[in-house]
């Protein structure tokens, strides 16, 4: 095992001191070479504790829970546990609170790079419904973040969307339903192609 | 005292407060008999305090002054002060986070207050979403799960039985300078325009060391690090990082990690924006793609011109700053160490060079260590001021051959409004009457 650590750490300084730069960044670390064995510490986790913390919910819809909520229930809901940061119209207080609701014409078209005070919006930036829902149950309200029901939950995330124009103010929104709403904006992220060298990007 | 900057654009209230007594005190009375008997003489307490004659604290006869310094004339004339359980920094200096006092915000450290490499773990910044947790070590505990073997969890105790390991890497917010470069203003301080950068020694255990101890699947490609905040913070982490040279961290430059930097337990993910060293880490969950989650979708993006958003950009860019001469220093002809800081998220900076005519020529400056992976550099070039009007500018290059851009550069390919990864040359302007001020626009 030092062994292993002393070599990993001759060969990271071999590769800084080298006369030809590494085509990537060494690693700092250089764990990779560890090899693999248990020590025997900690405990195996029950399947009990694991839910309780297993809170997260994925871009394909893994790990919404059951129930349902309606955008009219959610509108009500945003007034009574949101507006008060958020504002009664989503238009929010940035930075601490941001605006949640708004499709401004001028952000149409994800002009952000040019102009820095437009404000992104659910509607005008978010990539993923799912994101509201795993936000808001983990996180919301402020004061009592993890304080509201799944119902609730779904109720808020479908009147965000609704009032955004992503779905129908009708709209009752569950497991499936939330899984198959796709955002406005979403093929406008692309994955980091920086990668050091002399050209700027 | 006259040539430690303050940083009055950010002072809060309280800091107002004390800057209008300050301000009330003779130029020569920043050190006050209140300071000495707290910070020199404080364990004393105030009997053995009022023992010390009052002709050797300086306060003499006229006792309708309490203001004058309380400091001896001579201080090999009587004892100094006694050991104490927990030392305190020099009454003479007194760096500060500015701003401060937000739950959903940040503190910057005072580059121009720091040398050397390292930053006393009570200045490193701070960004929190969600307030600063109180979390008891005894009750606090890992759970480890998804695509592995054997779901774990792990107390702290138990993390610290790993074997350690110790490693000097910076965390810089990749929000870091968004003010300098959206909008330059001359009274902008080192701290204001590139203070959410840290750098620390920190020990922990290899997180590949946790994995294989739960026994990470080949099938996991990334994973999900979740802080015990009241945001219960959440980013998706490719794999390949983890078994690279991922640190769960328990120490940080010799002590166990300050509240605010995610005491027990943090992810360190050295040479990534800093919003991905989780801190507080109470979860990870192995999986084959990213959740997606607020941080790396509505924030932790970079909008581009092309109408795009680059998301998941975890490396940061070379970088660097001249933490001194600074606004608001006033310089006299004659030497100056134009000195600073360099870093890359990619390795090692391979190269400073600092020009004192607005980028017409540059030189070499001093590394100092020479080398760093994912750690900073100090860099220093010693010049001559000739009184004549000047701007300084300092310009990294790291080891992948990449070179720190101008502003002009930047918002060419990224836009004004971009809104993460901010790495632009800035400097100084040195006018006649040697006055220095913020110079963002290259």
């Amino acid at each position: 095992m030092r062994r292993a650590l002393l070599i990993s750490v001759a060969l990271t300084v071999a590769a800084c001191s080298g006369e030809r730069a590494a085509p990537r960044a060494p690693s700092a670390g250089g764990f990779a070479s560890i090899p693999a064995r248990r020590y025997g510490l900690g405990r195996a986790a029950t399947p009990e504790e694991i839910a309780l913390r297993n809170i997260d919910v994925g871009p394909d819809g893994e790990g919404l829970p059951a129930g349902s909520g309606s955008a009219a229930l959610g509108a009500d809901l945003f007034q009574k546990k949101c507006s008060m940061c958020h504002g009664p119209k989503g238009q929010g207080m940035p930075p601490a609170f941001p605006q949640l609701i708004g499709r401004d014409a001028k952000a149409e078209g994800f002009k952000f790079s040019t102009d820095f005070k437009l404000q992104h919006t659910i509607g005008n930036y978010w990539p993923y419904a799912t994101t509201v829902f795993d936000y808001v149950r983990r996180a919301m309200p402020q004061l009592q973040p993890g304080s509201l029901t799944n119902d609730e939950v779904y109720s808020l995330t479908a009147f965000l969307l609704a009032s955004n124009e992503v779905i129908p103010m009708s709209a009752t929104l569950d497991s499936v339903s939330l899984t198959t709403v796709k955002m406005p904006y979403r093929d406008r992220f692309v994955s980091d192609n920086r990668r050091g060298g002399k050209e700027v990007k | 005292m006259s040539d430690l900057p303050t940083n009055h654009s950010e002072m809060d209230d309280t800091a107002r407060d004390v800057a209008a007594v300050d301000a009330a005190m003779p130029a020569d009375a920043a050190i006050t008999r209140r300071d000495l008997i707290a910070g020199a003489a404080g364990a004393l307490g105030v009997a053995v305090a009022a023992s010390i004659p009052l002709v050797a604290l300086g306060q003499g006869a006229n006792t309708s002054a309490p203001t004058v310094p309380a400091i001896p004339a001579d201080p090999t004339k009587l004892q100094g002060a006694p050991t104490t359980p927990v030392g305190a920094r020099s009454a003479f200096y007194k760096p500060s986070r500015t701003p401060y006092g937000e739950t959903t915000g940040n503190s910057l450290s005072p580059l121009q207050d720091l040398t050397g490499t390292i930053t006393p773990a009570d200045l490193h910044f701070e960004r929190h979403h969600a307030g600063v947790p109180l979390i008891d070590p005894a009750k606090h505990t890992l759970l480890i799960h998804g695509l592995v073997a054997t779901p774990l969890v792990l107390t702290v105790d138990e993390v610290k039985r790993f074997p350690p390991v110790t490693r000097t890497h910076f965390i810089e917010c990749s929000g870091n300078g968004r003010a300098a470069y959206r909008e330059p203003k001359s009274d902008m301080t080192p701290q204001k325009v590139a203070g959410l950068v840290s750098n620390t020694e920190w020990t922990g255990v290899p997180l590949k060391v946790l994995l294989d101890e739960a026994g990470a699947t080949k099938e996991a490609t990334w994973f999900l690090a979740e802080g015990g905040d009241a945001c219960v913070m959440t980013r998706s982490i490719p794999m390949a990082k983890a078994v690279d040279d991922a640190i769960l961290v328990w120490a940080q430059n010799g002590e166990p990690l300050r509240p605010e930097q995610g005491f027990p337990l943090r992810l360190l993910l050295p040479g990534w924006e800093g919003n991905t060293s989780v801190k507080w880490l109470r979860r990870l969950e192995l999986g084959t793609r990213p959740w997606m989650t607020r941080w790396e979708t509505s924030k932790y993006t970079d909008p581009l011109p092309d109408g795009k958003a680059r998301q998941f950009s975890f490396d940061m860019d070379a970088k660097s700053i001249i933490t001194t001469p600074a606004y608001p220093q006033a310089l006299t002809k004659g030497w100056w160490p134009v000195s600073g800081l360099a870093w890359t998220g990619r390795g090692t900076i391979t190269r400073v060079e600092v020009s004192t005519d607005n980028g017409r020529s540059w030189h070499d400056a001093e590394l100092t260590p020479t080398t760093g992976v994912k750690a900073p550099v100090r860099f220093t070039y010693q010049w001559e001021w000739d009184g004549s009007e000047r701007v300084l500018l300092s310009r990294s290059t790291d080891e992948t051959g990449y070179v720190q851009p101008t502003r002009a550069e930047l918002i060419k390919v990224r836009g004004i409004g971009t809104d993460f990864h901010f790495n632009p040359i800035v400097g100084w302007k040195v006018a006649v009457n040697g006055k220095v001020t913020f110079h963002g626009e290259t």
